[in-house]
């Protein structure tokens, strides 16, 4: 067999990549530690970050991507997947989180936007990208720019569903509207909404996106993962539910359990049981409008 | 005739499609079943394990129960094919990425694997590979994939890359790297069925 005859990077390979992780809870980490915790309750992958975002919350700042170094050390540490945020825009943090080794760059809201105007081009990437999004138009910006997997915007660093609800609500509401359009009616839909008319048409024919869509944002408790998946999730991501929760360890397993018998409530109050105390959170509409991370992106 | 697609966490969805699709190619009917819990494995006459994280995979196998069925179900002969995470889980052995997780391994064929033979997912690929019982090139897509390193005796090497193992049969049991399951191509589904029908 020639080896020159593999092909790298392809569309193929980075949508597979999040298909493998469907049904799964990838969980944000900071530290070695955290991330094999994550692994041995069960989770699919591991995002790396310098600060869970209800710390990025609290320090204010400019929020960059992690440390390479941490970022370096829990990709040592754990064999399943190691995910990394960059900032919008910073098509740099990207090539450097690409160059360690990550095994999925997720081109985020949580961190301070380093471009105003114009998102990551991922076609230039070998490795895949995540990037969140609140409605359909945006999504399929998102993939139209190479992303190969969308997650909910949700509002991060919060504890509070609501926003990941919406969110998910909205695209995939947007979703069924374009069921039986014409290709006319298509063409005003996808120019109402921004996106480009073949992933509009693509989208109304296969009644999802063409991408895997998981729930994040503001995910806090094994109930509100089941939530998520139950309106339809391919799977979702627990930023500072776990590691700011009482029991990080017992919360993880939990969340796991809960996505794995999303539809089954008496398996979900079971393992919702003796867990501890959740993160504390604080609700999405006490926050002031220049704190809010979901209108970071367009 | 039922099919079981072991549904616990991966692209559960893209290989009950293809089996589908694999089973109106050839005009021929079956049930196909998601398990996700224990007491279906035992009801099914064949059974798939999909791509997905093997180290959650088998962790949640263990958990639900589901491993003990698995392991009647290869004794009593019944057809079983394994895709990328679901080679690494029909091995007996591991390499040292899978020991240090205590990767939980159902050990059905009599072979060893290296989890992440081919790198992480910057060096992921497609190639058109050669299978023995195909008679053209077969666009293989390997994510993360595992490769088997040592293969026991009554085991049959279906495909290689570069002196390691990405496809084997032994018994019942088939173990592919790549995942048949995200192309249109039908040919590897259809061996399993062969399986099943013949």
């Amino acid at each position: 067999m020639e080896l020159e005859k593999l092909r790298h990077g392809t569309e193929l390979i980075k949508r597979g990549f999040a298909k493998m992780q469907k049904g799964g809870v990838i969980m944000d980490v900071t530290t070695p530690e955290e991330a094999r915790i994550a692994e041995e309750a069960g989770a699919v992958a591991v995002m790396a970050l310098h600060a869970v975002p209800s710390d990025i919350r609290k320090e204010g700042g400019v929020a960059r991507m992690a440390d390479p170094q941490v970022t370096a050390d829990i990709i040592a540490s754990v064999t399943i997947p190691v995910m990394a945020k960059a900032r919008i825009g910073h098509f740099v943090e990207a090539e450097i989180l690409q160059a360690l080794g990550s095994d999925m760059i997720d081109e985020s809201e949580v961190l301070t936007p380093a471009d105003e105007e114009f998102h990551i081009d991922k076609t230039q990437f070998t490795v895949p990208f995540v990037c969140g999004a609140r409605n359909l138009g945006e999504a399929l910006r998102r993939i139209n720019e190479g992303a190969a997997m969308i997650r909910t915007k949700g509002e991060a660093g919060t504890g509070d569903v609501r926003e990941a609800v919406r969110h998910m609500k909205q695209i995939l509401g947007e979703i069924r509207t374009l069921q039986g359009m014409t290709k006319e009616e298509l063409i005003m839909a996808a120019r109402d909404i921004e996106a480009p008319i073949e992933l509009v048409m693509e989208t109304a024919q296969m009644q999802r996106l063409p991408v895997v869509n998981f729930a994040a944002g503001g995910i806090a408790t094994p109930a509100d993962a089941a939530l998520m998946m139950r309106l339809g999730a391919d799977g979702v991501f627990v930023g500072s539910g776990i590691f700011k929760a009482e029991k990080p360890e017992v919360m993880a397993k939990a969340i796991v359990e809960a996505v794995n018998n999303y539809n089954n409530p008496e398996v979900l109050a079971e393992v919702s049981k003796g867990i501890g105390a959740g993160m504390k959170g604080i609700s999405v509409d006490s926050i002031p409008e220049d704190q809010v991370l979901q209108t970071r992106g367009w | 005739m039922r099919i079981g697609v072991i549904a616990i966490q991966g692209d559960v969805s893209e290989h009950v499609e293809s089996l589908e699709r694999a089973l109106a190619e050839r005009g021929a009917t079956a049930e196909i079943v998601t398990i996700k819990h224990k007491g279906i494995v035992p009801t099914c006459d064949g059974l798939v394990f999909p791509g997905g994280e093997s180290t959650t995979l088998g962790r949640l196998i263990l958990r639900e129960g589901i491993d003990v069925e698995i392991k009647d179900a290869k004794e009593k002969g019944i057809p079983i094919m394994g895709t990328c995470a679901g080679l690494i889980l029909t091995a007996k052995a591991g390499d040292s990425q899978v020991e240090k997780t205590h990767q939980h391994l159902l050990g059905l064929m009599d072979i060893k694997v290296n989890r992440n033979a081919f790198g992480r997912q910057f060096e992921s690929f497609e190639i058109g590979l050669d299978i023995s019982f195909l008679d053209s090139p077969y666009n293989a897509v390997f994510i993360r994939a595992p490769a088997i390193t040592e293969a026991g005796e009554g085991v049959k090497v279906l495909a290689s890359i570069d002196g390691k193992i990405v496809a084997a049969e032994q018994d019942n049991v088939l173990a592919f790297a790549f995942h048949p399951e995200l192309t249109d191509d039908m040919r590897v589904h259809q061996y399993f069925l062969d399986k099943l029908f013949n």
